[in-house]
């Protein structure tokens, strides 16, 4: 007798009612998972990069920020936290269109905003700076794991975006840099927040070329690689299904996460 | 931490300030200097993605685990020491039965002993959550409403250090766990543990008196 395994002599059972139980409980579950998605959709909690193994963990992380984060503003720094110098990392060789229009000292560079919008618009980097220029001393982080702060110059992008206009059913910005596939797209939250600027200067000064000038969408909300250097185009939609692969970004489309903050 | 195997202390850090440390290791990415003359591929994007997915599932896991353990009276019975043995004496000599190498005894193999129960309510109650606060604290959104998680650490730099050291440490316990397994006996600890049942002699035991007391029965 002494040799009935622990298993047999076990008083757990598998009952009917457990079973019946369990089962209500995994049909409610997926019932409610089948709710969340739905409702996710509907207030835009779904990253444009939700396929795949990973697009249940990146779906999680941006619904809960968003949720958490629409509103709130980056932390800023004292002027005496600034980092002296920045940091400027690897930069792609620039194209000889940048350099023609470096060489005239960007006169020519223009941004123009097309899509969703009343009205298109392309702007001079002379009628960027007539708007009123804000500051922030902001930290910088990329997601390679070093950081610096800087004191960054530039138009709030709400500001360029107001003064086009934007329709009402536009849900996204996609921004493109002038290097070959560079672009980048964010939400309405991250647009029209006040601290995401159109970038012209940093530390009192021109904003450096190593650092994405003369124009960088800067976005302290998220890790550096959404903060796309070289700015030259906006385009304002309801979709980002058409743009490229549909994930939402040139880095999504290279395996990093759409959504940056992380 | 390949791509930038350098760590600060403070608000910020990268390669032109002086680090708190460097891992002698070489890296993915081409400015960083570390000594190394080559270069290794990126794998950031898709262990990235990874390590945020296994994020959520350390939280919701942990989270069922510790409110069914408080519940079921699983931590307060298994985890928490009785009194007695939260005393100087008794930690002594289990440190020195550790250090001995000895297997444990019948007793000792049905329950958890006090060491057990203290690691494993240092890991429950103080590494995980610190490494969730951490990682947290690293996240420029998630600081941004709530900026004391990240201000009382020190800084973005030093979460990022703190988390490194942290799951250090959760690494370190799991390989002395997993050391502690074998020690014990493999197979029946691997069995206890995915089963919920241990076939520990007392089992076996109860097992028959039961089995003698149901044929009496009938």
């Amino acid at each position: 007798m002494s040799d009935l395994s622990p298993r047999e002599a076990s008083p757990r059972k598998l009952s009917r009612r457990k079973l019946i139980t369990g089962g209500l409980a995994a049909a409610a579950g997926v019932a409610g998972l089948g709710v969340a998605a739905r409702l996710a959709q509907k207030y835009g909690l779904v990253p444009p990069d939700h396929g795949g193994i990973y697009g249940l963990g990146e779906t999680l992380t941006y619904a809960s920020q968003r949720l958490l984060t629409r509103h709130s503003l980056a932390r800023e720094f004292p002027r005496s936290q600034i980092s002296k110098p920045p940091f400027a990392n690897e930069i792609e060789p620039l194209t000889d269109q940048f350099k023609r229009l470096q060489a005239g000292g960007f006169a020519d560079w223009r941004l123009s905003v097309n899509g969703m919008v009343a009205r298109p618009a392309s702007f001079s980097l002379d009628q960027l700076k007539s708007y009123p220029s804000h500051t922030q001393i902001t930290m910088l982080q990329c997601e390679e794991g070093w950081s610096y702060i800087a004191e960054w110059i530039g138009v709030p992008l709400s500001h360029v975006l107001d003064s086009v206009g934007v329709l009402p059913q536009a849900r996204y910005v996609v921004y493109f840099s002038i290097e070959p596939d560079t672009w980048e797209s964010i939400d309405m939250a991250d647009a029209l927040h006040p601290q995401t600027f159109l970038t012209y200067g940093m530390n009192g000064d021109e904003l450096p070329v190593g650092h994405g000038g003369p124009l960088r969408l800067r976005l302290p909300r998220q890790v550096g690689y959404k903060s796309v250097k070289f700015i030259t185009r906006l385009t304002v939609t309801d979709s980002l299904k058409g743009f490229g692969k549909g994930v939402g970004s040139a880095s999504a489309e290279g395996g990093y996460a759409w959504y940056a903050g992380i | 931490m390949i791509s930038h195997p350098r760590f600060y202390w403070g608000e910020t850090g990268n390669d032109l300030t002086p680090t708190l440390f460097k891992l002698p290791i070489p890296a993915s990415r081409n400015l960083v200097p570390t000594g190394y003359k080559y270069v290794l591929p990126d794998q950031n994007g898709w262990s990235r993605y990874l390590h945020f997915q296994a994020a959520w599932v350390v939280v919701f896991t942990g989270l069922l685990y510790v409110i069914f353990g408080l519940v079921s009276g699983h931590l307060q019975k298994n985890l928490l020491p009785g009194g007695a043995d939260v005393s100087w004496r008794s930690l002594s000599t289990s440190v020195a039965s550790h250090l001995r190498f000895e297997r444990p005894s019948e007793a000792e193999a049905w329950s958890y002993n006090v060491l057990q129960r203290l690691s494993y309510l240092f890991v429950i109650f103080v590494l995980f959550p610190l490494v969730i606060w951490t990682g947290l604290a690293m996240s420029p959104a998630f600081v941004s409403a709530f900026p004391a998680t990240v201000n009382v650490l020190g800084g973005q730099q030093s979460a990022r250090t703190l988390h490194f050291f942290v799951s250090l440490a959760l690494v370190l316990f799991l390989l002395v766990h997993v050391v502690m397994i074998f020690l014990a006996g493999f197979w029946s600890r691997m069995r206890a543990m995915i089963t919920g049942r241990a076939a520990t002699p007392r089992a076996a035991t109860n097992a028959a008196t039961n089995a003698a007391t149901n044929m009496e029965r009938t």
